[in-house]
């Protein structure tokens, strides 16, 4: 069976790959682009770890047909930090105690990224319904909601 | 194994090519044939998709809504006309499976999920759908009835009535893990009032039987009365009647009988 060839824009970069046909959005960042940042939990759309934001709106890349995204802007985690420096949402992952493991993290933080690009002033029922759809097993969740609200408040005063 | 993707710009060349292929899949936002991919489902072999603009319409004037088969839940909370849906839009996943997931997909969402198609059940919903034979109107019991013989065909649309007020229509998702879970059971319940007096009660629940499904027993004991505390008491207890639920991890067929009644009896008068 013939590859497709598929191109999109990655983090703000073109790139150009050749996929099977059915391959998912995730096995084409990780395994052909080298974005090692979002992860595969479930394959089914149960644990948010493999989020990333097509034309800035939040999906779940192992649940996307890869050749959908052709033409689109693909931004992940690896993307989210500014030159040398943290992102403000990793910044307040980081003085938050927000990641224990790390897994969920990548996922977490483009669920949260997704919110305050939209809201930047969120109350705490937004953040919690924002992070609804991504599984954490280690923190408990309050040390991520805390350093999301965190981060929206330092945007706000900044 | 890799497949074929077959993308067309038209729906009805799409469900020409669903209906001649058995092993053909229609991809709408991709939460349940994505993961059966990712699963590896070897009985998928070709998937069909189609980026016709007439999926992703919506026509919210009229007392009967239409809504493309492509609209997601996340559309559907953007519209303010569209309010009355806004409950089980927002019951459904996280804000990602929002963003993908379709109405027309939901109609083939196996238990415990497809909650928005107890919302279309309650307000007798009609679904045009495409095939090897033409287009045509199903009612959405015989849609749900029928659903695993319905892979070769399109789902364009749907459409429902629109409430005449807030109070006429009611949803409730009973779930385990808050926000967001698999649903425990579902409840959505339609009633018009025509002179104080109900007139065409529906009642619709999931996770109680294979399929999305009416409680008619509860909507005989709702029609032609008022919504008093003796009404929504004989509808409570007959909530359970013809239900066949089965046991998964989210709860026991016992358990799912047990609680039908209670939160029938909750979203009837109103509590929280």
């Amino acid at each position: 069976m013939s590859k497709i060839p598929l191109q999109f824009r990655h983090n703000g970069r073109d790139v150009a790959i050749f996929v099977d046909g059915g391959t998912n959005l995730l096995v084409a960042l990780r395994e052909l682009i080298g974005d090692m940042t979002p992860k595969f939990g479930c394959g089914q759309g149960g644990c948010g770890t493999c989020s990333v934001l097509i034309d800035g709106e939040l999906h779940l890349s192992c649940l996307t047909l890869a050749e959908t995204v052709a033409g689109r802007s693909i931004e992940t985690l690896d993307g989210m930090k500014q030159g040398p420096n943290l992102h403000p949402l990793q910044r307040a992952f980081a003085d938050n105690f927000a990641a224990q493991c790390g897994y969920c993290t990548p996922g977490m933080l483009m669920a949260a990224k997704a919110l305050l690009d939209r809201n930047p002033s969120p109350s705490r029922a937004d953040v919690i319904e924002a992070i609804s759809g991504n599984i954490c097993r280690c923190t408990g969740y309050e040390p991520i909601i805390n350093a999301i609200l965190a981060a929206a408040g330092g945007r706000a005063s900044a | 194994m890799a497949v074929t993707v077959k993308t067309f710009a038209n729906a009805s060349e799409a469900a020409g090519a669903l209906s001649a292929d058995r092993s053909a899949r229609y991809l709408g936002g991709g939460t349940l044939v994505m993961r059966a991919l990712n699963e590896g489902d070897v009985s998928i072999s070709t998937v069909v998709r189609a980026s016709d603009q007439a999926l992703t319409r919506i026509d919210a004037s009229g007392p009967r809504i239409m809504l493309g088969a492509g609209v997601t839940f996340a559309r559907i909370l953007a519209e303010r006309d569209l309010a009355f849906l806004h409950a089980p839009a927002r019951s459904i996943g996280g804000p990602a499976v929002r963003n993908m997931g379709t109405i027309g997909g939901n109609l083939f969402a196996p238990s415990p999920y497809g909650d928005f198609a107890v919302a279309l059940l309650a307000l007798d919903a009609t679904i045009a759908v495409q095939g090897g034979f033409g287009t045509r109107d199903v009612p959405i019991e015989e849609f749900l009835q029928a659903r695993d013989r319905q892979a070769g065909a399109l789902v364009l649309s749907v459409s429902c009535t629109r409430p005449a007020s807030t109070d006429a229509f009611r949803y409730r998702k009973i779930a385990r893990i808050k926000p967001k879970g698999g649903s425990v059971i579902t409840l959505a319940a339609h009633l018009p009032i025509s002179g104080g007096r109900i007139a065409g009660a529906r009642i619709a629940l999931g996770s109680m039987a294979p399929t999305q499904i009416r409680a008619r027993a509860a909507e005989r004991a709702l029609e032609g009365r008022s919504l008093d505390a003796a009404t929504i008491a004989a509808a409570a207890s007959a909530a359970g009647e013809g239900t066949s639920p089965s046991d998964n991890a989210l709860g026991s067929a016992w358990y799912r009988r047990e609680i039908v009644g209670v939160h029938l009896r909750r979203l009837l008068s109103g509590q929280e």
